[in-house]
């Protein structure tokens, strides 16, 4: 059995990239896995072509939420918001490039919920926890 | 007399699954056993008997199979009350903890109201609090909470500031199934009754620990559930005074717990019948009693040293680690429950519960990581995300121990 500890993962955790506040942010939106109390709040700056220029992150939890969370943040760098709206769990589960099991599968996708909250909410949606309906 | 090693290395060979590998061939070493424990050859025998021999309905059939079912129904209702020292009409056979407390407050509903305080502490298990949440939502009553000290013991003179005349219940748990604290369960029952309370104990991590006498402890209410106790999941017992259990509300209606039915009215059947409403889980109720039987044989207090033996040794070799903060009280003042954190010592990383317990599953350790169902203590008086927690049983040896803990120094060495 390969551990899903790798050391990307745990590096990840130790030294977390785009882990930052961005004061005057596009975007901004928070949620957490209630029952594990991973927490996790994105921060999105868009240029003038509504294109990512600059992302940062606050959040505590396990080793594969921060990972997630810091693989996510640098992927969407460039991107528009209708090709962050395209990313899906198998997206981000490969930029993680590993197993992870049905009880862990929480942990690594909040952070793509809370990336779809912060689009919701900045298109003027309903803002309530995105992830409450899926655990 | 066998030495306390010998013993477990006996008891262990009534316990098949504690041989069977996980993840690649790893040995098990099952530490959570406050969540559930295993279950013995003897308990898992006494199901599949029943279901290969006796099936029948309880109390209804007047045929052999139904006789014999209602029968050994019985028996083992009376070994479980004997195990707690009750009378055979106050021991109601339930599916866990959970229902137990269930029916408590669901009575409680008729005899609470506005202005009447419920009294619970600070360790409750969700078990214990929802419902007493809901009751007071219900009726108007409050809710007051006992404080701990300092070190995650039941603060008596807070209890003294608390209870009062307009106190009607009390409830609280015999041993915290976050950190181990045992609680003064006498003394705090004395103090309720001086005041006139009610008073129900949630012993879900005592009675399969320790010996408990209901009527030493002067309890009106006691829950526990059997799947931790080496009995079958969906079994637990509530303890009711029998003059409290006449008075209080049924929780479920139905077949069985009634005497004379027309289509406009009904009459409750006698105790504890009136609780057990329709088809029971006669098999689960015959492991209940082969469980009683399995510990009773071994001997409550002989279990307890057990898993204070396995304890000690284990808060020993925790406290050597700079790295470990261990959560609640010493050795001699808990039972076999161990809540802790890897905080990575002087400049150290914090690392998070359940990457503490994936790393410790993925070389065959079963820890739990979490709230422990106890989310307002883990948050709002611990205030942590969450904690590891390992908890014994009779069958987990000083090796598996030691096995654990030095993978928790490995688990550190990934981080710090």
């Amino acid at each position: 059995m390969t551990s899903i500890y790798q050391q990307q993962i745990i590096d990840l955790y130790k030294y977390p990239i785009n882990k930052k506040i961005i004061e005057d942010a596009d975007l901004d939106y928070g949620d957490k896995n209630p029952s594990c109390g991973d927490d996790i709040r994105i921060y999105i700056k868009l240029d003038d072509d509504q294109k990512v220029i600059d992302v940062g992150f606050q959040g505590s939890g396990c080793a594969i939420s921060q990972a997630s969370t810091c693989l996510l943040t640098d992927e969407i760098k460039g991107m528009t918001l209708e090709e962050m709206e395209k990313l899906s769990n198998d997206d981000l589960l490969e930029l993680l490039g590993i197993e992870i099991t049905h009880a862990r599968m929480k942990c690594a996708i909040l952070s793509l919920k809370v990336l779809e909250g912060a689009i919701h909410k900045y298109k003027g949606g309903a803002v309530g926890s995105s992830v409450a309906e899926n655990v | 007399m066998l030495t306390i090693d010998e013993q477990i290395s006996k008891i262990r060979e009534d316990f098949p699954i504690l041989n069977r590998k996980v993840r690649g061939n790893k040995d098990l070493v099952y530490l959570d056993n406050a969540a559930t424990t295993q279950k013995p050859k003897q308990v898992i025998d006494t199901i599949s008997n029943y279901y290969l021999e006796i099936n029948a309905n309880v109390h209804r059939g007047i045929h052999a199979l139904s006789e014999e079912a209602s029968e050994l129904y019985e028996q083992s209702h009376k070994k479980v009350s004997d195990f707690v020292n009750s009378k055979f009409e106050e021991m109601i056979f339930t599916k866990n903890t959970t229902e137990s407390i269930n029916i408590v407050a669901n009575g409680l509903e008729d005899i609470l109201s506005k202005g009447d305080e419920i009294v619970l502490t600070r360790y409750e298990h969700h078990a214990n609090l929802i419902p007493f949440q809901q009751v007071a939502k219900k009726t108007g009553a409050v809710i007051k909470f006992i404080e701990n000290d300092d070190n995650y013991n039941l603060d008596m003179q807070s209890a003294e500031n608390i209870v009062n005349d307009n106190t009607k219940f009390i409830s609280f748990p015999h041993m915290s199934n976050v950190i181990g604290s045992i609680t003064p369960a006498k003394e705090l029952t004395k103090l309720g009754h001086e005041y006139g309370a009610m008073v129900h104990l949630d012993a879900a991590q005592s009675v399969p620990h320790m010996k408990v006498d209901v009527k030493d402890l002067d309890v009106d209410f006691m829950s526990f559930s059997g799947h931790k106790m080496l009995a079958p999941m969906g079994t637990g017992g509530l303890y009711g005074k029998e003059e409290l259990l006449e008075k209080l509300h049924p929780f479920l209606f139905g077949g069985d717990m009634i005497e004379y039915v027309s289509y406009e009215e009904a009459t409750w059947n006698v105790l504890p019948w009136k609780f057990e409403a329709g088809t029971p889980n006669v098999a689960g109720g015959l492991g209940l009693g082969a469980a009683v039987d399995y510990l009773e044989n071994i001997g409550m207090d002989r279990v307890s040293q057990i898993e204070h033996y396995l304890t000690k040794h284990a808060m020993k070799r925790l406290e050597e680690l700079d790295f470990i903060t261990v959560y609640g009280p010493d050795a001699n003042s808990r039972g076999g429950v161990i809540s802790f954190n890897i905080i990575g010592g002087d400049n150290g990383m914090f690392v998070h519960p359940h990457d503490v317990a994936a790393l410790m599953d993925e070389r065959g350790i079963a820890i739990r990581a979490g709230h422990h169902c106890a989310q307002p203590l883990v948050t709002q008086i611990m205030k942590l995300p969450a904690t590891s927690r390992m908890s014994f049983y009779i069958y987990n040896t000083i090796e598996e121990i030691d096995f654990a803990i030095n993978s928790l120094v490995d688990v550190n060495k990934m981080f710090n």
